[in-house]
């Protein structure tokens, strides 16, 4: 019978059949960051247990570090005490991390795949449910919590289900001004945040084939937004484009060994699925989500909807994201005022997104009032930007130019929303107090969007400024 | 296995939390996550929430020394951080009843021996109702027979089978249960091609 790419890689990974009914799954690669790890080393040793392959373990520091100065010891006390416990976890148990001097430091989801960590046809878990991103390169990638933090830790392994696969093609082709930050939050619009519960999301069709290994990192990443622990895309010329040549990718003769084998991982034709899913990727607008989950959005040009229209399940829902939000229904998402714009987070912080957000801005100023940071995903974006004039570009037009860092996706180092701020964020939550500020307000969009919104001071159409 | 770690059954009350889609930041908002232990986090559960509605049942003295959480569709969605079981168990919460839950949140609560059972949106109503207008009443959670029961009512529920096992055999602490399988993970990784090379 044919097969997917999660009943090989499943398969080749499993060690045994637990007793539960769950698999015992290998993990190949092993990611963690100063927030989700130090309970899991100190259950180890309190445990008195070892880290079984410390070599597949790889760490870094990213939701903590300020991104202005990132000079030790930090101003944050408690920042410095989880990066002190950190350092000190990897010493002890002999892990490799990627220290602000490294050169590699920056968002664990960046840097993953632009070290060619993360490779086809493995495993990989991390104490983050971002890790979905490294889906991308055909990969299947785990959010943990942190006791299974502690189990791989301890064995390389999880006890985890089988998934079921929903696969999700995008046919036709992608009109301008149209990104795959869009396409995620179409995606998650029509089939809810809940509706990938169970599932993995296998994305397909002309428009994620086209796509470059950057853009698919973005669709996989929001995979979780959508209910999804796991999405991936089957790998092809364009994963093994993106490999070669990368730090921990397999060099020479080996390269082409691993083509060969990772070839083999893809999804067979005729291979069933429990759901598909078909959009129309054409007929995809720029989305703007208006609510306080990822799947209340709408087309830019769109009215916000009223709770009455709503689904009877969804309209508690919706009066309270409304009344949050303080949006009335019926009103025109576009020309909503903002007072912050964002651009950064393991949804888009990568070279291309911030190319996107810089054709924007190029020759333009940030609308008074409005604060605007760009925060590249890894210090290697951040040198790569450098390098083509990206950071000039934005801060000519009025933007901040910061190091590599979390930053405002998520509230836990210094930047952050005050009071009911308003804020156009081409991060992945719109989580009420997601940004820092319990009052804060976030608006999801794609990093050309969140530009355009910058320099009009209100949600605005970015197919006018790219025309 | 401890014969302490076995979760039959959590019996005690319960707390209302009306609600669809909280998710773990607003359980636990990420400025507590600041920390390299998960000690005195029930301070912090709900804290934004708390604030911003007075009425909260997590500010009701009602609701002190409840045990059993009674919640929504999709609890626990969004971020993988075991603060938000953590500080739910720190609170006093041994077990959750809801209408659905996020996925990793959801074994995040096994990991720690807190079931989590779903039942049908219209038995929600009855409880979360009947749990608001006699708080003192005790809710049985039955994990073995899959059911709620409360006063003489016997509700369904659901939880899938691989965690009720985990819990009816106290084997939730994985660690314990994968080093069981010893050179078995080193033969499996000696077999893969990244392991050998290509």
């Amino acid at each position: 019978m044919a097969e997917t790419l999660l009943d090989k890689v499943w398969r080749a990974h499993t060690v045994r059949m637990l007793p539960s009914g769950q698999t015992q799954l290998f993990i190949s690669l092993h990611l963690i960051h100063e927030v989700t790890s130090p309970q899991a080393f100190q259950m180890i040793r309190e445990a008195n247990l070892k880290v079984r392959f410390p070599e597949r373990t790889f760490a870094t520091i990213d939701h903590i570090v300020p991104t202005a100065s990132q000079l030790r010891p930090f101003g944050d006390v408690l920042a410095e005490e989880m990066t002190v416990h950190l350092v000190r976890s990897c010493k002890e148990f002999g892990i490799h991390f990627f220290d602000l001097d490294s050169g590699w430091q920056g968002i664990v989801h960046v840097i993953g795949p632009e070290l060619g960590l993360t490779q086809p046809g493995i495993t990989i878990a991390c104490g983050d449910s971002h890790t979905s991103t490294h889906g991308a390169l055909g990969a299947l990638a785990f959010g943990i919590g942190t006791s299974q933090v502690r189990d791989v830790l301890a064995t390389q392994c999880l006890a985890l289900a089988k998934p079921k696969i929903r696969q999700i093609r995008v046919e036709g082709r992608l009109t301008r001004g149209v990104y795959a930050k869009d396409v995620i939050l179409a995606i998650i619009q029509r089939l809810g945040v809940k509706g990938g519960a169970g599932y993995a999301y296998e994305y397909a069709g002309p428009v994620v084939e086209a796509m470059s290994m950057e853009e698919r990192l973005t669709i996989c990443n929001m995979s979780i937004e959508g209910g999804a622990r796991l999405g991936y895309v089957n790998p092809d010329a364009t994963t093994f484009n993106y490999l070669r040549g990368r730090p921990f990718a397999p060099q020479g003769e080996a390269f082409d060994r691993a083509v060969a084998c990772w070839k083999s991982m893809r999804t067979e034709s005729g291979a069933s699925f429990d759901d598909v899913v078909i959009l129309d990727g054409g007929s995809i607008q720029p989305v703007v989500t208006w609510g306080i989950n990822p799947g209340q959005s709408v087309e830019v040009n769109e009215r916000i909807p009223d709770p009455a229209d709503a689904p009877e399940t969804e309209r508690t829902a919706w009066a309270e994201a409304l009344a949050f939000m303080s949006f009335e229904p019926g009103q025109r998402i576009g020309g909503t005022r903002i007072d912050v714009a964002f651009i950064g987070s393991c949804t888009n912080a990568r070279l291309s997104d911030l190319r996107a957000a810089a054709e924007v801005a190029r020759g333009r100023k940030v609308a008074k009032g409005v604060r605007a940071l760009v925060v590249p995903g890894s210090q290697a974006v951040a040198k790569a930007a450098e390098a083509e004039g990206l950071h000039e570009i934005f801060e000519k037009a009025g933007f901040a130019w910061r190091n590599a860092g979390c930053s405002l996706c998520l509230g836990m180092n210094e930047d952050k929303l005050k009071g009911r701020e308003v804020c156009a964020s081409s991060s992945n939550r719109n989580f009420k107090g997601r940004q820092g500020s319990p009052t804060g307000r976030t608006l999801l969009m794609s990093p050309a969007m969140v530009a355009a919104a910058a320099i009009a001071g209100e949600v605005t159409d970015v197919r006018k400024v790219l025309r | 296995m401890s014969h302490d770690a076995i979760r039959r059954q959590v019996v005690g009350r319960g707390i209302p939390l009306p609600g669809t889609d909280i998710d773990t930041d607003r359980i636990i908002p990420a400025r507590f996550l600041k920390t390299v232990t998960f000690e005195g986090l029930e301070e912090h559960v709900f804290e934004d929430d708390r604030l911003q509605v007075p009425d909260h049942p997590f500010n009701h003295g009602l609701y002190r020394g409840a045990t059993v959480l009674l919640v929504g569709q999709n609890f626990g969605c969004g971020s993988s951080r075991e603060h938000a079981p953590e500080a739910l168990r720190r609170w006093g919460i041994r077990g959750i009843v809801g209408e659905s839950f996020g996925e990793i949140f959801f074994g995040n609560c096994t990991a720690l021996g807190m079931p989590c059972l779903a039942v049908a949106a219209e038995d929600l109503e009855w409880l979360m109702k009947s749990t608001a207008q006699h708080p003192d009443r005790e809710i049985l959670v039955d994990v073995e027979n899959r059911e709620v029961r409360v006063a003489e009512r016997i509700i369904p529920a659901m939880i899938p089978e691989d965690h009720r096992n985990q819990l009816l055999t106290g084997t939730w602490n994985a660690t314990v249960v994968l080093l069981e399988a010893g050179e078995e993970i080193e033969r499996v990784a000696k077999s893969l091609p990244y392991v050998t090379g290509y």
